[in-house]
């Protein structure tokens, strides 16, 4: 390595020298140390040229017309005539061409399995026996066409068969692949807990309308094997890396049911904050939803809802979120809280959430009531949205159309409008006078409170000028 | 069921037989191994029932005997077709045993065998000398029950051999399978499935039979003459597997340039005589040719004049030029439907330009005079003709695609490449026809597509037929003007499809076809000839330049 940077600096030092007095030996000298070029073999005819890889054979050609032709028929709905072609498209099964072949089965099982649950002479018969059959295809697609299979049963409510399916599965075996499929497998049991916690679920409801103490007794064992089975299945699951909110809520009900709230808390704090797994705001949700249950202090909720803030800005949680940085005692957080506010309210699914609105419009007030210490906090927020604020919330349009929707919602924005944009922006105008005309008291307040307050302190600090081409 | 008592009885046609359990021994074997004391004799005892073992093992068979039982097939199903009988018996079999005695495989005095083999036939005693001798050939003309019962039916056999190629034998049925393979000396000409089409056609060739090359193609992709799955005309006892797949499995239809040319190889390296003369009496001929493909493309009895004019003047009418001499190797391989589809396609370019102008100009002229007078015969009108044929095209190209596309290529008694794998080929075979079951009874009408009835004629126009309109009696007025007592084209113009042509041996071929480079119309008809010969556009483009080139060469020279 070090004699190649030697080389190479040589090489250049050399050149610099003679560029002056060129004559072509640096070149020389270079080209003597350097390997000889393999060219690469020429194809038998220049202008022909090859695309890479073997020619298709002609099976390959006519099993990829007659895919095109299935593809065709499945996109206008013309089931029978992709039945039609499947039979010929079968025999990708048997291509001689081992990639094609591993290929085949899949393929064959989307396009069969599309066809059969539309074909009007279909039936769950018809389907269970295609499963069958391509399950034994190839070994490697067996549990994950089990698994299909399964989800297919419970779209038609054939739970009981999704059940048997998901137990045959478990007891596959098939040497060296068992262990290739352990993730696979891992799945299998987990939808089996899934419907093991279905179970309980329908016992637990039954077991409310029992009056028989014996019979009662006796449904509540089986409600525990139930979730004894299922607990098993869904704690191997949520060991592994991945997103598993059905399984992980599942779980979290069977454990609160019988108390264990040591488990809840560990299993949601590892779901959580496990850095193996892949970042999920669900999980933040969970745990807060669960502490929330549970009594817990503010403050670790507090710490929880931080990190959903961080991932999904937007989050339903969010107001209340806000609404406990309020409670708190510390300016830090009240500060946080205008933020979050802000930020829910860049979000176009929060613009007619009168809540969000009447959140800020009250913070707002608050900050200028209190003196004027905390003024820039607006302003720093502000500062980033000054250049579209006024046309995503704040148009004249918006203000006819809030008006006529929903008269609070329009309310709670003018009074922001009027205190960011100033008392003359088209929003707060607008409104100002349909209340007028209403006649409605508190737009009096209001209106002397944004005059009070727009003009002396935002304008000053230049923040206003925005409003001016508005 | 084997008695182990060894007590062997002689019958009275000197079979041996157990005196203890009384059954006969139906077969012997003789095993040379290493590590047993040579010849040692391993009998078997086969009662009638016990017949597995034998199919299992199957007979001994050569790769040049399957071929030959393909080609029988295929000249049965030509003979079928309505070809005279005289090229099976005759003609087939006697380029066939050319072959074998040209590739060394037998009719010579050293059959090139391995040489274990030989040696072992010089030797063993036991081997039936009768069967050493070549007489399978007779076999063309024998029915398929004295095939089943002559074992050998081909050259060489011989019981010692059996075990001796037992051990090497593994990966084919055949015998020679491997080294058929393997072996590939130079000017060595190897049998395979699309040369069995083209060994056929010199044959076709010699009698001066009606049917062209592509012709013969499509009838074997319509499945009237065996080539996919054709191993299945094997007697049972004949095992394929292993590397006899390679040679015997059709994975591909056959390519008209591919067959055409191994044809070409084939006569030289059987080396034929002079064919007999292709003159201008023969259906081969382009003048002949050019007037069934005239009637196919639905275009005016007229033209025929004027391809014939053509034919004339670039002399590829002349005997000389049609024959297949496979001693001159100078004359050029005459693809003769190509050349008649090419022929048609020139005299259109003279006297329609097609230039997407000049012939839509003159369609509208011909349209309102056609509909002025009504009574007299109608001029050629481009436009109409050009409509009709497109609807139908269309149509029939849809219909074939998706014939194509429906196709099955496997038979029922799936190949597999080894014992090892015939369990798991068997189980896919299984559902795979279980599963086609099942969607064919959901495809509704299950359509059992008849085989349509071999035609050489795809397109009918005939004059009865209504929905259709045929231009055969159509003239060709308004193109054509007297000059000098002759009748010459009102258009002066002609576009050239290419100034040079490329170095074959440099490029592969003469021209190269991008469709987009060339004007509609020109566009149409080529894929119209190109749907009746079941070839690729550019192969009959590169036709139509040759005969360009031909044509003009006086002018382009001058340039």
């Amino acid at each position: 390595m070090d004699s190649f940077v030697e080389q190479l600096t040589r090489g250049a030092e050399e050149e610099f020298t003679e560029e002056s007095a060129w004559d072509g030996s640096a070149v020389r000298i270079e080209s003597s140390s350097l390997p000889a070029i393999h060219l690469p073999v020429l194809p038998r005819y220049l202008q022909h040229t090859t695309t890479g890889g073997r020619k298709a054979t002609g099976f390959q050609e006519t099993k990829t017309a007659c895919f095109n032709y299935i593809h065709e028929a499945l996109l206008e709905n013309q089931w029978q005539r992709a039945a039609e072609f499947m039979t010929a498209y079968l025999e990708t099964l048997e291509s001689t061409s081992a990639e094609h072949r591993m290929a085949a089965p899949e393929v064959v099982w989307r396009i069969g399995a599309e066809i059969l649950c539309h074909h009007s002479k279909s039936s769950i018969e018809e389907f269970n026996y295609f499963a069958e059959r391509i399950k034994n295809v190839g070994v490697k697609n067996y549990l994950k066409v089990c698994l299909e299979h399964v989800f297919h049963l419970l779209c038609n409510g054939l739970i009981d068969d999704a059940y048997r399916n998901l137990s045959l599965a478990e007891g596959w075996r098939y040497g060296e692949q068992t262990a290739a499929h352990d993730k696979e497998m891992k799945l299998i049991q987990a939808y089996k807990g899934l419907l093991d916690y279905y179970n309980w679920s329908e016992k637990r409801k039954a077991m409310l309308e029992l009056d028989d103490d014996d019979l009662a007794q006796f449904v509540e064992q089986e409600m525990h094997s139930f979730f004894r089975q299922a607990a098993v299945n869904f704690k191997e699951i949520i060991k592994i890396p991945g997103v598993w909110d059905p399984f992980v809520k599942c779980y979290v009900e069977l454990l609160e049911f019988y108390e264990d709230y040591d488990e809840v808390r560990q299993v949601l704090s590892e779901y959580a904050y496990n850095s193996k797994f892949p970042s999920n705001p669900n999980a933040h949700v969970y745990l807060y939803q669960f502490l929330k249950r549970q009594g817990e202090s503010k403050k670790t909720r507090i710490a929880v809802l931080k990190i959903l803030h961080e991932l999904v800005p937007s989050h339903e949680l969010m107001l209340e979120y806000n609404a406990m940085l309020q409670k708190s005692k510390k300016r830090k957080k009240h500060r946080l809280g205008l933020q979050v506010i802000f930020t829910v309210l860049d979000f176009a699914g929060w613009k007619e959430h009168v809540k969000a609105w009447s959140c800020l419009a009250k913070q707002i007030k608050q900050i200028l009531e209190n003196s004027s210490k905390h003024l820039y906090w607006i302003m720093e927020e502000w500062n980033s949205r000054k250049d579209w604020w006024p046309a995503f919330h704040f148009s004249h349009h918006l203000a006819k159309i809030n008006w006529q929707e929903n008269e609070s919602l329009a309310c709670e924005k003018a009074f922001v409008a009027g205190i960011l944009l100033g008392k003359d922006c088209k929003y707060f105008r607008y409104v100002s006078h349909q209340g007028h005309k209403a006649k409605k008291g508190r737009f009096q307040t209001m209106k002397k409170f944004v005059k009070k307050h727009s003009s002396s302190h935002l304008r000053a600090s230049g923040v206003l000028d925005s409003c001016i081409h508005l | 069921m084997q008695c182990c008592i060894i007590n062997w009885g002689l019958t009275d046609e000197g079979k041996f037989y157990c005196k203890s359990c009384h059954n006969v021994i139906e077969r012997t074997t003789e095993v040379l191994t290493s590590d047993v004391v040579p010849n040692t004799k391993i009998q078997s005892i086969s009662k009638g029932l016990r017949k597995r073992k034998k199919i299992d093992k199957g007979w001994e068979w050569y790769v040049c005997e399957g071929f030959q039982c393909i080609l029988k097939k295929q000249a049965e199903a030509l003979q079928a077709l309505g070809v005279s009988p005289q090229m099976k018996d005759e003609i087939l079999c006697n380029f066939w045993r050319c072959y074998l005695q040209k590739s060394k495989q037998a009719y010579c005095s050293m059959p090139v065998t391995d040489n274990a083999l030989i040696s072992d036939i010089g030797t063993d005693v036991d081997s039936e000398p009768e069967r050493i001798s070549l007489h399978g050939f007779s076999s063309f003309s024998e029915s398929d029950g004295d095939l089943q019962t002559e074992s050998s039916f081909g050259r060489v056999s011989s019981i010692g051999k059996a075990s001796a190629t037992e051990t090497t034998s593994v990966c084919s049925g055949s015998v020679d399978g491997g080294s058929y393979l393997l072996k590939r000396k130079k000017g060595d000409l190897k049998m395979s499935m699309p040369m069995t089409l083209s060994l056929c056609y010199l044959a076709l060739l010699w009698l001066r039979e009606p049917v062209t090359l592509s012709d013969l193609l499509r009838f074997v992709l319509d499945g009237h003459i065996p080539y996919l799955n054709a191993f299945q005309c094997f007697p049972e006892e004949m095992k394929l597997y292993g590397v006899d797949l390679k040679i015997f499995r059709v994975e591909s239809w056959p390519v008209y340039e591919d067959v055409h040319k191994k044809m070409y190889e084939l006569a030289a390296f059987l080396d034929l005589p002079c064919f007999p003369a292709i003159t201008n009496s023969c259906f081969l001929h382009p003048n002949i040719l050019c007037i069934k493909y005239l009637m196919e493309a639905n275009l005016p009895d007229e033209l025929h004049n004027w391809t014939c004019r053509v034919v004339k003047k670039i002399n590829v009418g002349e005997t000389d030029f049609l024959t297949l001499d496979p001693v001159n190797k100078s004359t050029r391989k005459v693809k003769y439907d190509v050349l008649a589809a090419a022929l048609i396609i020139v005299v259109l370019k003279l006297l329609f330009l097609l230039d997407d102008q000049y012939e839509w100009l003159h369609a509208s002229f011909a349209r309102k005079r056609n509909q002025k007078n009504k009574e007299e015969c109608p001029w050629f009108d481009f436009k109409k003709w050009y409509t009709i044929i497109k609807k139908s095209l269309d149509v029939e190209q849809k219909k074939l695609d998706e014939e194509r596309a429906r196709c099955l290529w496997k038979c029922e008694k799936p190949l597999f490449y080894s014992a090892k794998e015939k369990y798991i080929v068997l189980k896919r075979r299984q559902t795979v026809v279980n599963l086609q079951r099942q969607f064919g009874s959901l495809s509704g009408s299950m359509q059992v597509s008849e085989k349509q009835k071999p035609s050489s004629f795809q397109l009918n126009w005939a004059e009865e037929n209504t929905d259709g309109i045929c231009f055969h009696g159509h003239i060709l007025e308004g193109i054509l003007q007297e000059k000098d007592n002759s009748l010459t084209t009102t258009n002066t113009k002609y576009w050239l499809c290419t100034v040079k042509l490329c170095n074959e041996k440099i490029c592969g071929h003469l021209t190269h076809y991008k469709e987009s480079d060339f004007p509609q119309s020109y566009q149409f008809v080529l894929n119209l000839f190109s749907f009746l010969l079941r070839v690729p556009a550019s192969l009959i483009h590169e036709e139509v330049c040759l005969i360009e080139h031909k044509l003009f060469k006086t002018k382009l020279r001058r340039r």
